[in-house]
């Protein structure tokens, strides 16, 4: 009895966790002093931006999520070219002029990146051909074994 | 003879990847810069020992230099302290030094107890400086030409092996191309 009650009070504080993870996840956001851009549209293009450039101090985490002051930095860059009217690829280029396009987290599609992109794609077309010509020579073995029918 | 020699090749292909990719020389956090080639970004800011100084980098055309970049938070700055002032004694080129993300009282206490390999520091207060120079983190070092190019940028303390192994040569090519 007392037993069950401890495990219900542990399953109760974990769901507590997981409902706080939930609650903050969307806000997961490192925060800068400026707050919000007044124009929500501008706002809006200002996440959907600093979520695609790469910290370049953490490599693995986006400017977005960094505490990171080299990553506060370029998000105040960000966003002070939007206040100013730059369009998003002005932006991009403006990051990718100076820290190269490692600084992006997906790579823009061109004659040097067809690999990166293609390669899903060959590698799906590929395995297709291999079940295909397993499966037909299997298929062709089966009706080769079929056992004949005996007397009954 | 195919069905051997296929997986065969792609095991090669996967050896020689492995080998790129695990190879310990290689620093995987070292970016190379789009700047090499490129115009060096102007700058204009204070000097971190007399703030009513200005260190601008466009006085120095004409000039092949070394811009350090640096600060006080940084350990590995210390450790190639005592690189920079032994290159400095050589008076090869100047060493101009940008002192980064730093409190400048701090900054010139590391200065006169470490020495100072500099012929002048920027102080770059919020960090725009860095940002236009692709910097994303310290110690980097960049080599600029007579013409104000970018010439090479090397990530990780400078030594003073490094100093004559990918500098003396660039910086000789620089002279004899021009300026």
């Amino acid at each position: 009895m007392r037993a069950g009650l401890a495990v219900r009070g542990l399953l109760g504080a974990l769901l507590a966790c997981a409902l706080l993870a939930l609650a903050a996840a969307p806000g997961a956001h490192a925060l800068d002093a400026y707050g919000q851009i007044e124009d929500p549209a501008l706002q809006a293009r200002y996440e959907e931006i600093i979520k695609q450039l790469r910290c370049l101090v953490c490599q693995n985490e986006s400017i977005a999520d960094s505490n990171v002051e080299l990553a506060a930095d370029l998000r105040r860059q960000v966003r002070e070219m939007l206040i100013a009217g730059k369009s998003d690829d002005d932006i991009l280029k403006f990051m990718t002029d100076r820290y190269g396009e490692f600084v992006r987290f997906s790579p823009p599609l061109e004659p040097k990146t067809w690999l990166i992109w293609g390669a899903p794609f060959v590698a799906v077309l590929l395995a297709a051909a291999i079940v295909f010509r397993v499966a037909r020579q299997r298929g062709r073995q089966s009706v080769d074994d079929e056992p004949t029918p005996g007397p009954t | 003879m195919w069905k051997f020699l296929v997986p065969f090749i792609a095991f090669l292909g996967l050896v020689a990847l492995f080998a790129l990719g695990l190879n310990p020389k290689r620093d995987i956090h070292a970016l190379p810069s789009p700047l090499i080639g490129k115009p060096a970004p102007l700058f204009s800011l204070s000097d971190v020992v007399d703030p009513n100084r200005v260190v601008d980098n466009a006085s120095l055309k004409g000039q092949v230099y070394v811009l350090n970049v640096w600060g006080t938070w940084c350990f590995a700055c210390r450790e190639e302290q005592q690189a920079l002032l032994e290159i400095a004694r050589q008076h090869v080129v100047p060493i101009i030094g940008l002192d980064y993300m730093d409190d400048r009282a701090k900054a010139r206490l590391w200065l006169q107890q470490l020495g100072n390999p500099y012929q002048a520091v920027a102080f770059d207060t919020d960090g725009r400086t860095a940002i236009d120079w692709g910097v994303y983190g310290a110690p980097e070092t960049f080599l600029v030409d007579g013409q104000g190019r970018i010439v090479f940028k090397f990530i990780s303390p400078m030594t003073v092996d490094v100093w004559q192994r990918e500098f003396l040569p660039r910086i000789a090519a620089a002279r004899k191309g021009g300026a």
